[in-house]
């Protein structure tokens, strides 16, 4: 899609396109977009119109999450502490995209620090989904996977610690990556949990994916974990005749609703149809992936939203105190609930006394989980099975009972804790809701990944079909 | 020396000779700069910032763990220290706590009762915090500001064992450790704030205190002498000495307690994932052979190779830059002359004006020396030529034609120029009529005369002043 639409605005033109957006979300409902980037966005399409320019994405406009870097746009992590928060940088993200001629249209909504599933935590009110606008989007990067699918932006990016971009794609019918840990360069993304995030796209079609995954992935000598890329175009459309999938029985069950559980299993007979097979497989250690997640996550959070305490930049009072009280008064004004509830859990579980219960146990479980996923690729290509245990559910139904949103982590989080790449991609529906259909490669090895999941894309309509409520 | 007397110091230094930062690009050469000019996303800890190690910066660390004598880690491993305070951008300093880069070496010292090994615990790297600049004292300022410029500075806390048995011998420990830093080329002492201690100190069966931040050596001896004083008083009226961490007022020359919420802490120690491991242990062969001559091995050999006193040695050796500025007087002159008048007589005229060595030319020494050694001068009247040049400036020929400080009547040489000079009339005529050679004549009879003892070059300068003279 993003090809065709490239040609489109060399022959037509950006700035008629892009101000269509505009219009569009402006009257939109979705609460998609933070901040637009309205004149910078116009006046770099007007220049495309007048003298087009080359590369992968020359013309084309992207929506960036509210955690990524964007030098002149204010990033807040949709959170009151850093409003005002102008970056004087780049991520390196946004640089690639810049490089290959697209036009950052504006910054998406998200849960504040990318704490959550929903979108509902964000300080710009919630994000809703396009498919049906009293249910959640999904999150964290809700508002990019809302963007996308609701027409508001031809494609976005997101950043996934535990299936923030996967969970919104699932739940708002479109495809979201998560790379591959280190394979694309975390410089400019705003850690919640460093370890475990990574930047992805949100997008209409897989072979989107493939594109916007060849301009942002790659080393960047500025994020010391970060590898070389793959090729993700070339071997796009080579089919999966020979593939072996996994099933992992662990992701089946109790706590699965029943239409998602059916729709990956037409999901499975299709890409058996498509002359892959399958076999299942276990994942033996998936019930304690959930508490090791939460522990690591929120241990790396309380370090790394240390530095937010209005003193250079973001949310400031009035009047100065002592250091120590207007720290407090800062953060205290400045998180909201469910970032407190993740800092304060994070620091008890690093204090003294109970590192080694809490941290170091979780590491250990974070190493059997990965091996887990080393085993079962042993015998298998790929790994199928639902992105999320159930579809969208409504605004304000879980946003006070946050052990039953973590609960919706259960499939996501694993791929995180171990560090292997998963895509979410539209597999179905539960009503007007769509369904995901996770596959989880091995380390590095997206170009297969993207390869199956352009495969079952192909060979079923659930992408064309466009939400009516927007 | 006070048998009952405990004494471990924490030493942070500064390596100031890298040129860029530990983390990040930014120049270490801040000094005399604008605040907070010498900054930038990483070292401000920028949201989405990332580190990079400085790999120097680590073969620094290993150079100075090498000539300590220590074990050097396989590899590098770096956790983030956790603690809020206004010089810490980022709520958490880099720093280093299981595997530092080097453990358990020694530094050998002239202790209170002859040589004795201090052995060092460990040395690790890590980097520096911003500076605060009150608005008054720092009890009562207004407000206070924060320049970033120092911030991630490389630094290397050496830790040493409670070996030292007095303040003096922590000076000595000081000393001597400047020393081979400065011999490593990785350390210059001079700059501000390149090396500040924290002292830890009890009388034995007592708790101990910890003197913080000390930053001059003098101060230790200083801090540590009131630390004894003090606790020695309490001791005597049964009062127990608290473990408590204390400031040293360097204007009033004593510590006073500090009793503040920064002081209970939990530092929450956890392995920083932003940066991977550096596998280390490949490096230290090279780094190894590439260490310098250190100071005890310069000194056996001055002693050896030039027949000097070890008290000599020592001093010559202490310091690198007088070590090199002997090394090259002593090429051209006498050597164990020259040990006596750079040791005994040079140095305490520089130290008297607080001068460093290369304020004077090594070629003057030279001049000096050789007119000491063929009797030209005597030795008042080199002290008066080294105070001139120091006070004054010029040469030693020119200051002993303008003072007149050549040695008259006996002197050998002397009378033999003259003799050769009123017993070659012809010769002389020759030269006054503009023929050069001619005085060669005169300068084989002198040497006749003398029976080549005298120094050709000398001779024909004096030679020349008798000829213009008469
Ligand atoms: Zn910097």
């Amino acid at each position: 899609m993003l090809t065709q639409l490239k040609d489109q605005l060399v022959a037509g033109s950006s700035e008629e396109y892009l101000q269509k957006l505009f219009d569009k979300i402006e009257h939109s409902s979705l609460n998609a977009f933070t901040t637009l980037a309205k004149d910078s966005a116009l006046a770099r399409a007007r220049e495309f119109d007048r003298k087009p320019w080359q590369g992968l994405l020359a013309g084309i406009p992207i929506a960036i999450k509210e955690c990524i870097s964007t030098q002149g746009i204010e990033t807040t992590c949709s959170s009151k502490i850093l409003k005002g928060y102008v970056p004087p940088y780049d991520a390196h993200v946004v640089e690639r995209l810049k490089a290959e001629g697209a036009i950052v249209m504006g910054k998406t909504n998200m849960d504040e620090f990318a704490m959550g599933t929903s979108t509902e935590t964000s300080c710009f009110g919630p994000t809703r989904n396009p498919w049906d606008l009293g249910t959640v989007p999904g999150g964290s990067s809700g508002g990019s996977a809302a963007a996308v699918a609701g027409g508001e932006a031809p494609c976005a990016l997101g950043s996934d610690t535990g299936g923030s971009v996967r969970c919104p794609a699932s739940f708002c019918g479109i495809v979201g990556l998560k790379p591959t840990y280190g394979l694309v360069s975390r410089y400019g993304l705003i850690a919640y949990a460093n370890s475990l995030e990574q930047i992805g796209p949100l997008t209409n079609t897989v072979e989107d994916t493939a594109l916007l995954m060849e301009i942002i992935a790659g080393h960047d000598w500025r994020d010391t974990t970060s590898a070389e890329k793959g090729s993700y175009i070339p071997g796009l459309k080579n089919g999966i005749r020979g593939l072996k999938i996994g099933i992992p029985k662990e992701y089946f069950g109790e706590g699965v609703d029943k239409k998602v559980e059916k729709a990956i299993w037409d999901a499975i007979s299709t890409l058996e149809s498509l002359g892959a097979a399958w076999k299942e497989v276990s994942l033996p250690h998936t019930r304690y992936a959930l508490a090791a997640y939460y522990v690591i996550a929120m241990s790396e959070a309380s370090s790394n939203l240390a530095r937010f305490d209005g003193l250079r930049y973001g949310l400031r009072k009035d009047e100065d105190q002592d250091w120590h009280t207007t720290y407090s008064e800062i953060r205290a004004e400045g998180f909201g609930p469910e970032v407190k509830r993740r800092i304060l859990l994070g620091t008890y579980a690093l204090s003294a006394g109970y590192y080694g219960r809490y941290y170091l146990k979780a590491l250990k479980v974070r190493t059997l989980i990965k091996d887990d996923f080393l085993r079962a690729f042993n015998d298998v290509d790929i790994i199928a099975g639902p992105t999320m245990p159930i579809p969208a559910f409504r605004i304000g139904e879980r946003i006070n009972d946050p052990l039953s949103l973590y609960l919706a982590d259960v499939f996501t989080v694993p791929i995180n804790l171990a560090g292997v790449p998963a895509v979410s991609l539209p597999c179905g529906f539960s009503g007007r809701l769509p369904i995901g259909l996770q596959l989880i490669g091995k380390h590095f090895q997206e170009d297969l990944l993207l390869r199956a999941a352009h495969a079952f894309e192909e060979a079923t309509p659930f992408h064309l079909k466009r939400p009516e409520a927007v | 020396m006070e048998t009952d007397v405990i004494i471990g110091l924490e030493i942070h230094v500064q390596l100031n000779k890298l040129n860029s930062k530990m983390f990040c690009g930014c120049s270490t050469n801040y000094h005399n700069s604008e605040p907070n000019s010498h900054t930038c996303p990483v070292c401000l800890g920028l949201p989405g910032s990332l580190p990079v190690l400085n790999k120097k910066a680590v073969e620094y660390g290993i150079r100075v763990g090498l000539a300590l004598d220590c074990k050097i880690e396989e590899q590098t491993l770096f956790y983030r220290k956790n603690y809020y305070y206004p010089d810490l951008p980022k709520g958490f300093q880099i720093s280093q706590y299981d595997y530092p880069l080097a453990t358990g070496g020694h530094l050998l010292i002239k202790g209170d009762d002859g040589e004795r090994q201090i052995r060092i615990t460990r040395a690790h790297m890590e980097e520096d915090p911003g500076r605060l600049i009150h608005a008054g004292t720092i009890d009562k300022a207004k407000y206070t500001m924060v320049d970033y410029n120092r911030c991630g500075m490389p630094l290397l806390e050496v830790v040493t064992e409670p070996d030292l048995r007095s303040p003096k011998e922590a000076r000595v420990f000081l000393d001597k450790l400047r020393s081979i830093l400065e011999y490593l080329d990785v350390f210059d002492g001079n700059l501000e704030g390149s090396m500040r201690v924290d002292a830890n100190i009890s009388l034995a069966g007592g708790d101990r205190a910890e003197v913080k931040n000390i930053s001059s050596h003098k101060g230790v001896e200083k801090a540590l002498s009131y630390e004894i004083t003090r606790q020695r008083n309490l001791k005597r009226r049964n009062i127990k000495v608290v473990q408590e961490t204390r400031h040293f007022d360097e204007l009033r020359n004593i510590t006073v307690s500090i009793r503040s919420k920064e002081q209970a802490h939990d530092y929450r120690y956890y392995p920083e994932a932003d940066l991977v491991p550096i596998r280390v242990a490949t490096w230290v062969p090279a780094i190894k052979a590439s260490l310098p001559e250190l100071p005890d091995a310069k000194r056996d050999r001055f002693r050896e190779q030039y027949g000097m006193t070890d008290d000599h040695a020592k001093a010559l050796t202490s310091d690198i830059k007088v070590a090199n500025f002997y090394e090259l007087v002593a090429a051209r002159a006498a050597p164990k002359l020259a040990a006596v008048w750079v040791a005994n007589v040079l140095k305490g005229e520089l130290n008297y004006r607080s001068l460093a060595v290369d304020s004077f030319k090594p070629d003057h020494m030279v001049e000096i020396v050789n007119m000491l050694d063929s009797g030209r001068i005597a030795e008042d009247a080199a002290v008066q030529i080294i105070r001139t040049i120091l006070d004054k400036g010029g040469s030693p020929g020119q200051i002993v034609s303008d003072l007149g400080l050549t040695r008259a009547g006996d002197d050998a040489v002397l009378r033999a120029v003259r003799e050769a000079v009123a017993e070659s009339v012809v010769a002389v005529e020759d030269f006054r009529g503009g023929n050069e050679r001619a005085l060669n004549y005169v300068i084989g009879l002198v040497m006749k005369k003398t029976k080549g003892r005298a120094d050709p070059a000398e001779v024909h300068r004096l030679v020349v002043e008798e000829v213009e003279r008469t």
